[in-house]
């Protein structure tokens, strides 16, 4: 008895043994996302399929709602036990993580990979820091965009996009006449805030938008921009309907999708929802620019990754950065996540209208960065407070509360 | 005496694990948070020592004093609201009904409900397009209007609602069991007089409740101070500042916007908002014993 025990136990440790040489053999990561809606899913899957094609071994630890996701990161980290890999925004977020040397360099898949020929530069100088490369690029989503049902411009017999504010409204009392809702308002402080940056842009050009942002300029020109901001922003209260305060994206699109309203104000994720419902792009629903407006807000996707400490996460944190930046990769991923391509050598012709109106912007350098870039998580905040006390407020002192804008700097 | 010191011996070492508990994880942790609340911490602990500039950053933030304001307004109301409504319901359960059982059960479960349950079933209820508005104006009735939780001046009161819908339960089951507790001669002798119902429930059961209903009543408070997560269900804060609270300014700042600092500011202002409130009634409850005791 006793032996057969001996035997047991041996055999126990030997198959552990072997189990753990051939985890050792196979780059293992675990990557942390807020991927979790239909199309998000199926565009992380693109890059698991690859992943796992060239041998990697993937664990999932997605956690729907993006501060949910970080907050449970920066649990981890705390904790001595971080994820292997983490999707997160291109900006000062990750930076704090960078600065404390929390994340391992990926320079040398960049260098082999030639990533800085074949990204825009601005990108480039984004994701490195020190001179180093330290973040995986994903995809970029442009901010700046107005979504239309063609079926309620129909009804409201709006025959094409409007060009100027003033058409814009125009448009907007026609379909308010048809007894369509004008404007599918999603009412929480996050995109109030980007509805409020894309009108910005088309008052005060890239420039004035760069100088607003990135160098906290305060002069007459930037506080008048911000004052016909307000104003813009404060017509369109107007336009919207009593369930707006607190409605998801994604509910607001829905109105689109069901020709119950007219335009909503959305990042191209907003893309994945009509596909998902079936709907095809310049067909049943339209997308433009905001009116008046010469670039593109945009907001970039990357991996983040931390150092963990074991030599098999490190293996396949390499093989991930090769995975995300592959060509076919980078345009499978912003099909189904209705991004548009980090790269600049791949092959348009496979993206819909939508996105290859976006990549134009993109590759003429007409974009400005998301707030969530040049701004640190405390400003963003400010910038969130600031824009839904304002809107929520009812306050027509645009004048006043643009004096107030800059307060969020400090 | 050597038995009892035993005795006391080994009762100390099974209470060391939960001493242990209480001085490093309650303790140790609140004092961590509140040396926290001194530095320039963002998104990790530094130890860049800033004196009082967090608490200035605080109580200059419009979002924080409203956040204060609001959990006032919702713990009077709300703690009020469920001891009312729950002696209501436990004297008209105690009138000795038909079907008290299923009643009782009916109103004490939403308390067995989550608050984000509750939360998002007012939400629905009180939303303008989809909830009650909308129903009774397909009924006919075109200009009603109930938009309690996207109107600034409501939406407080609309968690006031959600939170008394789902605690008056809790009041009531535990008044119900004070009232079965009183004797059934007080009941005959005040019928004798001729006293009516009402007077019996207010002018004699009610003060035989008291410490029942000071129970209730603390269990309540303390969850208003830990309000998060209906908010979060229902406004998440909006519209605007109405509805935000302490607990989730802490929150979105310590997670979202990466300030621990602030945080731990706001947090270390909330422990202090209870103890210099539950100081006075501590004192007066140890006096009172004293003076028992004295007696």
């Amino acid at each position: 008895m006793k032996t057969m025990m001996k035997l047991f136990l041996a055999g126990v440790a030997l198959a552990g043994l072997f189990a753990a040489a051939q985890a050792e053999d196979k780059p293992t990561i675990e990557i942390m996302s807020s991927w979790t809606s239909g199309g998000e899913a199926a565009a992380l899957n693109v890059i698991k399929t690859e992943f796992e094609k060239r041998g990697g071994v993937w664990k999932d630890s997605s956690i729907a709602g993006f501060g949910a996701a970080d907050a449970a990161f920066q649990n981890r980290i705390v904790a001595g036990d971080a994820p292997g890999a983490k999707q997160g925004v291109i900006g000062l977020a990750a930076a704090d993580f960078v600065s404390q040397g929390l994340f391992n360099p990926i320079d040398d898949v960049a260098a082999a990979g030639k990533w800085a020929d074949a990204l825009p530069k601005s990108i480039h100088d984004l994701i490195s820091y020190d001179g180093k490369v330290y973040l995986a690029p994903t995809g970029a989503h442009g901010e700046s965009w107005v979504f239309y049902s063609k079926e309620a411009f129909g009804k409201a017999g709006i025959a094409q996009e409007p060009k100027s504010w003033d058409e814009f409204f125009a448009d907007l009392d026609k379909l308010k006449a048809a007894g369509v809702v004008p404007v599918a308002w999603g009412g929480q402080p996050w995109q109030q805030t980007k509805v409020f940056n894309m009108i910005l842009l088309s008052q005060v050009g890239i420039d004035g938008f760069l100088k607003i942002y990135a160098d906290k300029d305060k002069s007459e020109a930037s506080v008048e921009g911000v004052k016909k901001t307000l104003e813009i922003l404060g017509k369109l209260r107007g336009y919207v309907d009593a369930g707006a305060a607190g409605r998801n994206w994604n509910d607001a699109t829905a109105m689109l999708i069901t020709a119950k309203a007219g335009v909503q104000f959305m990042g191209d994720w907003a893309k994945g929802e009509f596909t998902v419902a079936g709907k095809q792009p310049g067909k049943d629903y339209g997308c433009m620019i905001a009116p008046e407006s010469k670039g593109m807000v945009y907001i970039a996707d990357s991996l983040w990754f931390p150092k963990t400490g074991k030599a098999a996460t490190d293996k396949a944190q390499k093989l991930l950065a090769e995975v995300v930046m592959d060509p076919t990769v980078q345009v499978e991923f912003a099909l189904k996540k209705g991004s548009v391509p980090m790269r600049s050598d791949v092959d348009k012709s496979k993206l819909d209208a939508c996105a290859q109106k976006g990549l134009e912007l993109m590759s003429a350098g007409a974009i400005v960065p998301d707030q969530a870039i040049v701004l640190t998580p405390q400003q963003v905040g400010a910038l969130d407070d600031f824009v839904d006390e304002y809107w929520s407020g009812g306050s027509n002192d645009a004048a006043s509360a643009a004096e107030n804008f800059f307060a969020i700097f400090e | 005496m050597s038995i009892k010191r035993k005795r006391n011996l080994s009762a100390t070492i099974a209470l060391l694990p939960t001493w242990f508990a209480a001085v490093v994880v309650f303790i140790g942790t609140m004092a961590w948070s509140i040396r926290l609340s001194f530095t320039n911490s963002t998104l990790f602990p530094s130890s860049t020592y800033v004196g009082f500039a967090q608490y200035s950053k605080l109580f200059a933030s419009a979002k924080w004093l409203a956040s204060l304001q609001n959990v006032l307004i919702f713990g009077v109301l709300y703690v009020a609201g469920c001891l009312v409504l729950g002696f209501l319901l436990a004297a008209a359960l105690d009138r000795k009904i038909r079907f008290e059982s299923a009643f009782r059960t009916i109103f004490l479960y939403p308390y067995a409900m989550s608050f984000v349950v509750t939360g998002l079933i007012w939400q629905w209820m009180l939303n303008p397009t989809l909830g009650i508005q909308a129903s009774v104006r397909s009924l006919g009735w075109e200009s009603f209007v109930l938009d309690w939780v996207v109107n600034r001046d409501m939406a407080i009161y609309a968690l006031v609602l959600a939170g008394v819908w789902q605690g008056a339960g809790l009041v009531m089951v535990i008044a119900l069991a004070g009232i079965r507790g009183i004797e059934a001669e007080q009941w005959k002798a005040a019928r004798i007089d001729g006293i009516p119902v009402w007077r019996i429930y207010v002018s004699i059961i009610l003060p035989q409740l008291g410490p029942a209903l000071a129970a209730a009543g603390m269990l309540l408070a303390m969850g208003v101070i830990k309000t998060y997560d209906i908010v979060v269900a229902m406004t998440n804060g909006g519209p605007g500042n109405a509805t935000e609270v302490p607990a989730k300014f802490i929150m979105d700042n310590l997670f979202g916007r990466q300030n621990l600092g602030l945080a731990t500011a706001g947090a270390t202002v909330l422990v202090l908002g209870v103890i210099i409130a539950v100081a006075p009634f501590r004192y007066a409850m140890h006096m009172r014993n004293q003076a028992k005791g004295a007696a």
